[in-house]
Order: C-alpha cells, then sequence, then structure tokens
C-alpha cells in the first residue's frame, strides 16, 4: 500500500530537529527509515510529517571520552561493525550487528532507530542492557541520561517524552571484558525469535535477552547463577536450565513459549560458551 | 564449419535486459488515459454479503466507478470455467465479483476504478461492505465431516469429485498377503508461489473497431483468449488480443484465468479508458492459486526379497474455495498416474476425494501432482527399507525397473518412453562418494551429531500432451503446440511459438537449435511469443513442455523450411532436389561444393520469385503443429546431506548433489539454473514454506514475515552432472527439466532429514521441519525412550 500523505522537513541540526518535533508533535523523525517506512506503507503508522535527522552532524560519529564509549544515535550498523574502536573495546557491538537484518537494512538502520523503536525482537536493546550502556536523550528543556534498564518500557515504546531526541549511546569500557551475542533468527524475517547476549566482567556476568517478551530485559537468574565464578562448560550448561518460565513468553506460529522457553536456555548457553571461548 | 550450438552453454540473450531494469513487464506499461484498479477483497473466509455501500468511495474525488458481482452479472459476464472435467465433477459458478458471498479471505466484492493507484487504494478502503461472518472450514478433511459449513450452496457435502486409479482388488489381495507392509499418514504442506513479479492486468477497449487488447502475466495468452471471449465475456474471439509481454516467474500461478483479468476488461469498456490492475504481495498471498495440500494415507507391501508388490494410496486433496483452470486435472492425472515412480511395482490403486474449503483455490504449483507423488513414495521407500533392514539405495536398486523393459506399461495408465535409471543412480553414488558419506554419518554419529541422506529415485511425467489421450480423460483443451518460421528476405529468422517464456530462456534456447536447423548464425533468429495478435495458436508453458512438444514443433516447421530451400537451389543451381545437401551453412549439388546458394541467396530469391520453381509458391515460412505421442519421462537421482542441531532442532543443507536426465541437453547453463531453482523450491517446501490457515480460513502466513522463503543462505553449492537417455517419440530425443528438480529435491531432503532423525527412533514427520517440530519429535522421543 502507499503511506497516508505526509509532508517532509529535514533538520541542519539538533537544535532546529527539536524545534520542529515541538512544532509538530504528530511528526516522527526519520532516521534509516528501515522500521517506520514499512510501518507506514501498512498503514500502521501514519504522521502526518517526517523530520529527516541523517544530515544532523551532532548524531553522528563515535569516539572515546575517557572510559566512555560515546555513540551519536545517527551511527548505522555498518559503520558499528567496522569501527575499530568498538571492535577493541567493546567487540559485542561489532558482532551482534552482523546479524541483524540484511545488507541494506544494515547501510541505512541506526542505533538510536533501533532503540528508539524498541521492537521486542530488535537486537540491540538486549546487547544495551548486558553492556549496561547508557542512554541519552535531549528535549525542549535539556538533555537526561537513562540507564538502559530504565528506557525500555514495553513494547515499541520507551522511556522518551513527546519532544525528546534520542542522541547518544554511552557504553562503559570494560578493560578484559568478554562479550557475546547469540541469536535464533526467524526464518522468514530474520528477526530474533530469541536473542541473548552476556557480558562477562571480571567476575561479573550481565545477560540480557530479546524476542520472548514486549521488550529486552535483564536474566537475573542466570546473572546470579554464574557471577562470582569460573566459568566452566559444566557450570555454564548446568546454569542455562530453565532460565525463564514459559508461561509469559510470547506464543506464536515460529515458536511457542515452551520452545521460546528452551531457546532462552540454549542461546544463553551459546553466548556464554563464545565468550569464554569454549 | 560452425559448431553446433546445440549443447552450448551460452549465455541467455534475454537476460541483458531482465537485470539492466529495461525489460517491459505488465506493470511498465502505460497507456494514454488509463486508470487504475484496486480490489475490495473480504477479510472473512466466509460471509454473506448483505449490502455494499460505495457511496463514500464514490464521492472520493478521482474515484470514476465501483463495480459490484451484480452489475457484472447482469451485464452478461459469465462465470468462469474450469479446465478439466472428471465425471460427476461439481463445478459451481466463480464470478469474478462474488455477489452472494465470499467465500475465502481475499475473495473480490468490488473493484474500485480511479485516476491513480493511490487514490483507489485509498478509496477501496471506503467502500463499506455488510457482511455476515459465517462458520468456515479450511482443512480438507474437516470439510468432509458431516455438518462442515458448504462452501457452495449447491455442493452441500463440499465434495468436487473424486476419482481413482488402478486395480484396487489386486491390490488388497497383495496387501493381503504380503511379506511386509508400511502406512505411513502424509500431509503435503500447502505452498504460496510467490513468484518474483506480482500478477498485473491492462486491459484497452477500442470503441472504433469494438476490439480488446489485454496485457496480463500469463503463461498461455491463448488460453486466456478462449477462456475470455466464449466463455466468459461473449467478445467475439477475433476481437480480443491477449499479450503477455516480459513476465517474471509463474510456476504454474500465471496459467489460470483469473478474476482481475475479467474485471479489467469490463471496467474499460464500462469508462472508455484503459485499466490497469496491479497485485501488491498481501493480494498475491491470497489470490495467486496455491500448490498441493493434501492428507494422504500411504501404504506400500513386499514380498520376502524386498520386490515392492503393490502400492495403495488414499488422498484427500483440497481445491480451496473455487476452481481455477487446471485444479481438477494435479492430484488426479498428474498423482496416481505417477505412483509407479521408478519403479517394477505390479499393483497399485489410488484413490482421491477433493473437497472444496473455504480458502485459496489450490491448483498447478511446480511439479504439480509429481512432487507430491515422488514424496510420498519415496517416504514409503525409506521407511520399508529400514523396516527390512536394507539400506534405502539397494531397496530402491532391487526395484528399479530395467533398462530392457522400455517401453514400459505402468499399471497406472503410463507408458514410459525411455529409461536407464541404475546406471543414473551409479553415477550419483559414485560423484557423491556413497560409502563415504554413510561411513562420515556413522562416525558423525558416534559424536553425538546427527547427520542424514537422503537419496530418491525419481521419474516425472511431462511434455504435456497427446491431445486424444488428454481429452479423453477430462482435458477440455488440447495440448500439441504450434510453430511458424518465417524467413526474411535478408536472411533473418523469426520463430513464433505458442508457448511462452516467463524464466526459461525459450529466447536463446530456441534459437540456437533453429540456427543449428538452417545452418545460419545464432543471432540471425529471433523467437517471438506470447501475443495472440502474432502468433499461431497455442496452448503455453507449464508442466515441462516448451522443450519436448514446443520446440519439437519449431524443429518440424525449420526442416519444412529447409525441404523448400533445397527446391529453391536445386532451381538456381539446375540440379534435381534429391541431388543438393544442406552443409556448412549451404545448399550445394552432392559432390559439387563450388555449385552452392547461401541462405541468404535462397531467402532472398524466394521473396523475388524472379528464378524460381513454376510449381512451388513463392515466399519462405512454414507452420507445424505438433502433438506428441506420449509424455516424456525425465528422471534422475539427487542426494541431501543434512545435519540436524538437536538443542534447537534446526536443519542445516550440508550437501546437494543431482544428476538427472532429460535427454539431450539444448542450453546445459540453463538446464542447470532451472535444476537449481527446482530445487531450491523443493527444499523450501521440506524446511521452511507453508501457508498456515487457522480453523477459520483466516491466512495466519500472509507475508515475507511469517512466510519463509528459501534465501541464498539456505542453500548450498549444487552438485549437478546428468546422463543422456533419448526420447525415443520427439525429433531431438528431448525430455523436460522444468519441474525435474522440485520433484526430486522435496523427497530428498525429506529423507535426509528423516534419517538424520532416525537414531531417536523417530519413524515420520510432516514438512515443513520447522525446528520446534524436529525438537518437539526429539524431546518426545527421548522421554519415551528413557521410559522404556
Amino acid at each position: 500500500m502507499y503511506t497516508a500523505p505526509f509532508s517532509y522537513k529535514r533538520a541542519s541540526n539538533l537544535t532546529e530537529a527539536l524545534s520542529l518535533l515541538q512544532q509538530n508533535p504528530e511528526a516522527k523523525l526519520l532516521a534509516g527509515g528501515h522500521s517506520l517506512i514499512p510501518a507506514m506503507k501498512l498503514r500502521l503508522a501514519a504522521p502526518p510529517m517526517l523530520i529527516d535527522i541523517s544530515k544532523v552532524a551532532e548524531l553522528r560519529g563515535i569516539r572515546r571520552e575517557g572510559e566512555i564509549l560515546v555513540i551519536g544515535a545517527m551511527t548505522t550498523y555498518r559503520e558499528l561493525e567496522t569501527s575499530e574502536l568498538l571492535k577493541q573495546h567493546c567487540p559485542i557491538l561489532p558482532q551482534a550487528v552482523q546479524v541483524v537484518g540484511d545488507p541494506m537494512v544494515r547501510a541505512k538502520g541506526t542505533i538510536g532507530g533501533s532503540l528508539a523503536h524498541a521492537d521486542p525482537a530488535a537486537d540491540l536493546p538486549a546487547v544495551m542492557l548486558a553492556l549496561e550502556a547508557r542512554i541519552k536523550v535531549q528535549g525542549p528543556d535539556g538533555a537526561r541520561v537513562l540507564e538502559a534498564e530504565q528506557f525500555f518500557t514495553g513494547m515499541f515504546s520507551t522511556a522518551l517524552q513527546e519532544g525528546e531526541i534520542l542522541t547518544e549511546v554511552h557504553i562503559p569500557i570494560r578493560p578484559g571484558a568478554r562479550m557475546a551475542y547469540a541469536k535464533f533468527p526467524h526464518p522468514a524475517s530474520r528477526y530474533a525469535v530469541v536473542g541473548v547476549a552476556v557480558v562477562l566482567d571480571g567476575n561479573t556476568v550481565r545477560a540480557a535477552v530479546t524476542g520472548v517478551g514486549e521488550h529486552a530485559m535483564r536474566l537475573s537468574k542466570l546473572e546470579q547463577a554464574l557471577s562470582g565464578q569460573a566459568l566452566s562448560a559444566e557450570n555454564i550448561t548446568a546454569a542455562c536450565q530453565g532460565l525463564l518460565p514459559a508461561d509469559h513468553l510470547n506464543h506464536d506460529l515460529v515458536a511457542s513459549k515452551e520452545y521460546r522457553a528452551h531457546l532462552v536456555d540454549v542461546m544463553a548457553k551459546r553466548a556464554l560458551m563464545q565468550a569464554v571461548g569454549l | 564449419m560452425a559448431e553446433k550450438n546445440f549443447g552450448k552453454p551460452m549465455k541467455r540473450v534475454e537476460d541483458p535486459r531482465f537485470i539492466t531494469g529495461t525489460a517491459s513487464y505488465t506493470d511498465d506499461l502505460k497507456l494514454p488515459g488509463m486508470v487504475h484498479a484496486a480490489m475490495v477483497r473480504s477479510p472473512y473466509a466466509h460471509a454473506r454479503i448483505k449490502g455494499i455501500d460505495a457511496s463514500k468511495a464514490l464521492a472520493h474525488p478521482g474515484v470514476l466507478a465501483v463495480i459490484t458481482g451484480q452489475e457484472m452479472k447482469d451485464a452478461g459476464i459469465k462465470s468462469i470455467p474450469t479446465g478439466w472435467l472428471h465425471p460427476g465433477i461439481k463445478t459451481p459458478p466463480h464470478y469474478a465479483i462474488t455477489f452472494d458471498k465470499a467465500r475465502h479471505v481475499g475473495d473480490i466484492v468490488a473493484a474500485v476504478i480511479a485516476e491513480t493507484r493511490q487514490i483507489a487504494e485509498d478509496a477501496a478502503q471506503l467502500v463499506e461492505v455488510d457482511y455476515e461472518p459465517l462458520p468456515a472450514v479450511s482443512l480438507g478433511s474437516d470439510a468432509l465431516k458431516p455438518g462442515a459449513p458448504a462452501v457452495h450452496d449447491d455442493v452441500p457435502d463440499n465434495i468436487c469429485f473424486t476419482w481413482s486409479i488402478g486395480d484396487k482388488a489386486a491390490v488388497d489381495a497383495a496387501f493381503a498377503s504380503a511379506y511386509k507392509t508400511v502406512k505411513l499418514h502424509l500431509r503435503n504442506n500447502r505452498l504460496v508461489p510467490n513468484a518474483m513479479e506480482p500478477r498485473a492486468s491492462l486491459a484497452q477497449y477500442h470503441p472504433a473497431s469494438d476490439e480488446y487488447t489485454l496485457w496480463t502475466t500469463s503463461q498461455n495468452p491463448h488460453i486466456h483468449r478462449l477462456l475470455i471471449a466464449a466463455f466468459i465475456m461473449g467478445i467475439p474471439e477475433h476481437k480480443l488480443r491477449v499479450i503477455a509481454p516480459d513476465v517474471g516467474g509463474g510456476f504454474g500461478s500465471k496459467i489460470y484465468q483469473y478474476p482481475e483479468e475479467i474485471i479489467v476488461l469490463y471496467a474499460a469498456k464500462k469508462l472508455g479508458r484503459p485499466v490497469k490492475w496491479t497485485a501488491r504481495r498481501s493480494e498475491s498471498f491470497v489470490t495467486d492459486s496455491h500448490g498441493r495440500d493434501h492428507e494422504t494415507v500411504a501404504e506400500m507391501a513386499v514380498d520376502q526379497n524386498g520386490k515392492i508388490t503393490a502400492v495403495r494410496v488414499e488422498t484427500i486433496a483440497n481445491m480451496g474455495a473455487y476452481l481455477t483452470t487446471f485444479a481438477p486435472a494435479v492430484p488426479t492425472y498428474l498423482y496416481g498416474c505417477l505412483l509407479a515412480g521408478p519403479y517394477t511395482t505390479p499393483h497399485i490403486y489410488c484413490h482421491v476425494t477433493a473437497p472444496f474449503t473455504h480458502t485459496t483455490p489450490v491448483d498447478a504449483y511446480r511439479g504439480a501432482g509429481r512432487p507430491e507423488a515422488t514424496y510420498l513414495l519415496e517416504r514409503l521407500a525409506d521407511v520399508m527399507a529400514h523396516e527390512l533392514g536394507m539400506d534405502p539405495v539397494e531397496f530402491r536398486r532391487k526395484n528399479l525397473i530395467p533398462p530392457e523393459a522400455f517401453p514400459y506399461q505402468t499399471p497406472v495408465a503410463l507408458q514410459y518412453d525411455s529409461g536407464n535409471y541404475e546406471a543414473n543412480l551409479n553415477k550419483a553414488l559414485e560423484l557423491v562418494n556413497y560409502k563415504a558419506l554413510r561411513e562420515q554419518q556413522e562416525a558423525a554419529r558416534k559424536q553425538g551429531r546427527y547427520m542424514g541422506i537422503g537419496v530418491v529415485t525419481y521419474i516425472e511425467a511431462c511434455g504435456l500432451a497427446p491431445s486424444a489421450l488428454v481429452g479423453s480423460l477430462g482435458a477440455q483443451a488440447g495440448q500439441w503446440e504450434s510453430a511458424l518460421v518465417r524467413v526474411m528476405p535478408t536472411g533473418k529468422v523469426e520463430v513464433f511459438t505458442g508457448t511462452h517464456s516467463h524464466g526459461q530462456g525459450h529466447e536463446t534456447a530456441f534459437a540456437q537449435v533453429v540456427a543449428d536447423e538452417l545452418q545460419i548464425p545464432v543471432e540471425d533468429v529471433v523467437l517471438v511469443h506470447g501475443d495472440t495478435g502474432r502468433m499461431p495458436y497455442g496452448w503455453g508453458s507449464y508442466g515441462s513442455r516448451s522443450a519436448p512438444t514446443g520446440l519439437s514443433a519449431i524443429v518440424l516447421a525449420a526442416r519444412k523450411i529447409v525441404d523448400k530451400a533445397k527446391k529453391i537451389a536445386a532451381h538456381l543451381l539446375e540440379a534435381a532436389p534429391e541431388d543438393i545437401v544442406h552443409e556448412d551453412g549451404k545448399f550445394m549439388v552432392k559432390g559439387v561444393p563450388d555449385k552452392a546458394k547461401t541462405f541468404f541467396d535462397i531467402a532472398l530469391q524466394a521473396h523475388l520469385a524472379h528464378n524460381y520453381p513454376a510449381d512451388l509458391e513463392p515466399g519462405l515460412e512454414a507452420t507445424h503443429f505438433y502433438d506428441p505421442k506420449n509424455f516424456v519421462f525425465p528422471f534422475g537421482t539427487h542426494i541431501a546431506v543434512v545435519e540436524v542441531d538437536p538443542e534447537t532442532g534446526k536443519i542445516k543443507l550440508l550437501r546437494y548433489l543431482s544428476v538427472d536426465d532429460c535427454g539431450p541437453v539444448v542450453n546445459p547453463l540453463i538446464a542447470e539454473g532451472q535444476v537449481h531453482g527446482g530445487i531450491a523450491q523443493g527444499l523450501g517446501q521440506a524446511l521452511l514454506e507453508e501457508a498456515v490457515y487457522d480453523k477459520e480460513g483466516q491466512i495466519l502466513s500472509g507475508n515475507f514475515l511469517e512466510y519463509a522463503l528459501p534465501r541464498a543462505d539456505d542453500m548450498v553449492q549444487i552438485e549437478h552432472d546428468h546422463t543422456v537417455t533419448p526420447c525415443p517419440h520427439n525429433p531431438l530425443g528431448i525430455k523436460g527439466i522444468g519441474e525435474a528438480g522440485t520433484i526430486a529435491s522435496t523427497a530428498a531432503v525429506a529423507n535426509a532429514v528423516m534419517d538424520a532423525l532416525r537414531p531417536f527412533g523417530i519413524v515420520h514427520l510432516d514438512m515443513p521441519y520447522t525446528p520446534e517440530k524436529v525438537w518437539r519429535a526429539i524431546q518426545h522421543s527421548r522421554l519415551a525412550q528413557a521410559a522404556d
């Protein structure tokens, strides 16, 4: 189908973007467009105006500020995948984006778009939770920084308030951390049926899962079971059993809730084994 | 002496326009004054239409008309007929726009015509239809239960037809006295064809001459012209021209006469403006006729030597809500008659019940009946081999029809023309190194890895068809094929064929053959297809008929040209026609090479007729209508190797090898491409694809987020070779290859998966082998084994 009619404005800087958004509260921001435009073509979304932020320079770039990696919201998956800084200090990101979509999606889709759209089966939200990343948003009244865990509030909904734009993602550098993302893709859509991200930081295990509920969430049972231990194939396998009760998990054509619960155990195990190098 | 083109892997001449975006598909066409149609489709599988309020739609700026089924019926537009009739078959009406009830999700209830496609689509949302939803049924066996809602009022039991073939008494006796029998309950999963190009139609009415032109995505324009003119719209046949321009894939789905074609023709005359309709993919999912959808009980009996003595099959074949053009033939003559496979089984019986359901119509889809037959035969063979403690290859070898038995009369009507099955099997086994594969499998099992090998020996019947034979079986059409070869004064050649190329590369392959026959450069030959205004009458392309039937007609027409050319040469060279030979591109007096004329000389003189035989007509063109004496029977061996991840149930294809025999191969590049595509589609059915309906007839897998088509990373590099066993009854000895890949691959992948799961004691699972299905089967069997 065609989209409903809409007008288009391109913001040349962040101030202009914020001001356009404030003047047009029904407008939506256009970043890579690979989630928004398909939704508009299905008439699931019909914003009267699109505000294109792809040329806003303040939203681009990956840099190191002390012990934090700062990633601009408009950074594409392709840029994440090829960033030397990320490969060195946060390899789970380049690894995870390789299994997002396809090359066309990766050329256009952005980290800011992925997080703000908050698809329950998107890959990056799980990665952000496992990294305990922080998300910076800017609104008419200034900027605030949110913990990843506060950011994802429901299916396609986040803590972004009206008039706010997600501007940066801040990832703490954890020297020596081992990390991996394991995904079981839907055979048709290639979205995550289940995706598990793990970050092993010294003795601390942080893990998060996507695809199973309304939004990505931490796997606290796993974190408690393995934190403070030296990891081996045996204790990883033992810990990755019944991580989530099947009852409230997503249940659909490709995976029942029981199978999904099982996949969480399997993908968690695989992510851990990969991170540990087994 | 120029080399022969036959057998050359020539790159396709059609490809440059396809891959540079300069092809001309139906949706690309623009006519002055053209307007657009959008269809209002039922969201219900079954509903009474109590009323239609089009006022809001009509008030929308740019809307020109809202057409209803009642309006078209009152205007005398008749029902769309089916093209194959069995004794006692029920053929309830199928109107382009339904007016009493919607019978499947997607059934058209009104058509909106507007200035632009966008306006038409927006206005279609404004048409208010008062539906009374009714109970619906989607599974064939459910439609046959007492009390099931009737799809058509005049078919209260939902049975469209029943059909059977074979000697039931002999089969039952063989089962009663068998050494061993196996029985399987099999589902052949319903598929959505999903050709890359969605269907489209553009109709234009010419008032001054009261003529119509229809451009449409068709595999067989003449069939459309005949059905529309003679059966549906009452247009004199000579006043309707149907043109299939570039068409992006069909796989059977573009054979049929669809409602939208009728609607745009009707609207074009009503409004006096050309009308175009192009499907959205979501429409394609629910309106392009689906494939397969069988529920089957299949049985095999063997004697103590492991020879198959009988096969008995009971099938419920879902027809969907309406009969499209080929539908009754697919689960009958293209299925039951194939149940000998390549084996010497003496007794076969097949009984089919075909119910209507509240789903998209089901009709031919790549293989059309033969994949269903091969699948059940090859599953039975593997299960029986295992029961007997035999290697599945050895079980097949024991039962293969030997080369000296041809032509081989099967117990299910078909007589196979030629075959050399064991030699083909041996070649495949050698190429794949079967012994090493089984050793690999053993080693993998010891490591707790589950590798599976599926070997399939198949035949298929294609090259439709001997007309009298199919006519006697219920076909409402001829199945011969036409060719017109026309030489121009400058020696260039146009070849008009009644077949249609929508991806098969005929423009290349057929030109290769004609160039060889006429001994001229291949660049001097052009193939014309797809236009009823230019070609002689033909029956189109499907059932892998274009080469064995279509090309045979072309070759025979070309040989008529050569015969005539010899007579002209004889006159010019003052010799007797019997003394003229055609060699090295020249017509010369035998033994006197410098007394020769070129093809160009002949072509020119044929048109000038200045120095010309008195008893010969001028011009140099010839027509031939070729009616094949029999089907043709390609065959081969396919071997699939898979690995199952028991933790997730996910299947990975490790290797795929096929050795196919379609007789001499015209263009190996094209033939291999056909096999690759066919294998991908069979793999798709086995591992990924299913058109899933809920019990109320709602399609749950109606888009590409849910319906998984195979992609490049689902495939492996296919290892491919061929053997050559010519067909004895057509001029080039060729057989078809378009569907063989799919016919074999579904079964090969299925057998490989089941072989991988054998250690778990799992006997049979239905396709598609989704990860969850496989995982659950493994879990279930582990629990059962633990309980023992």
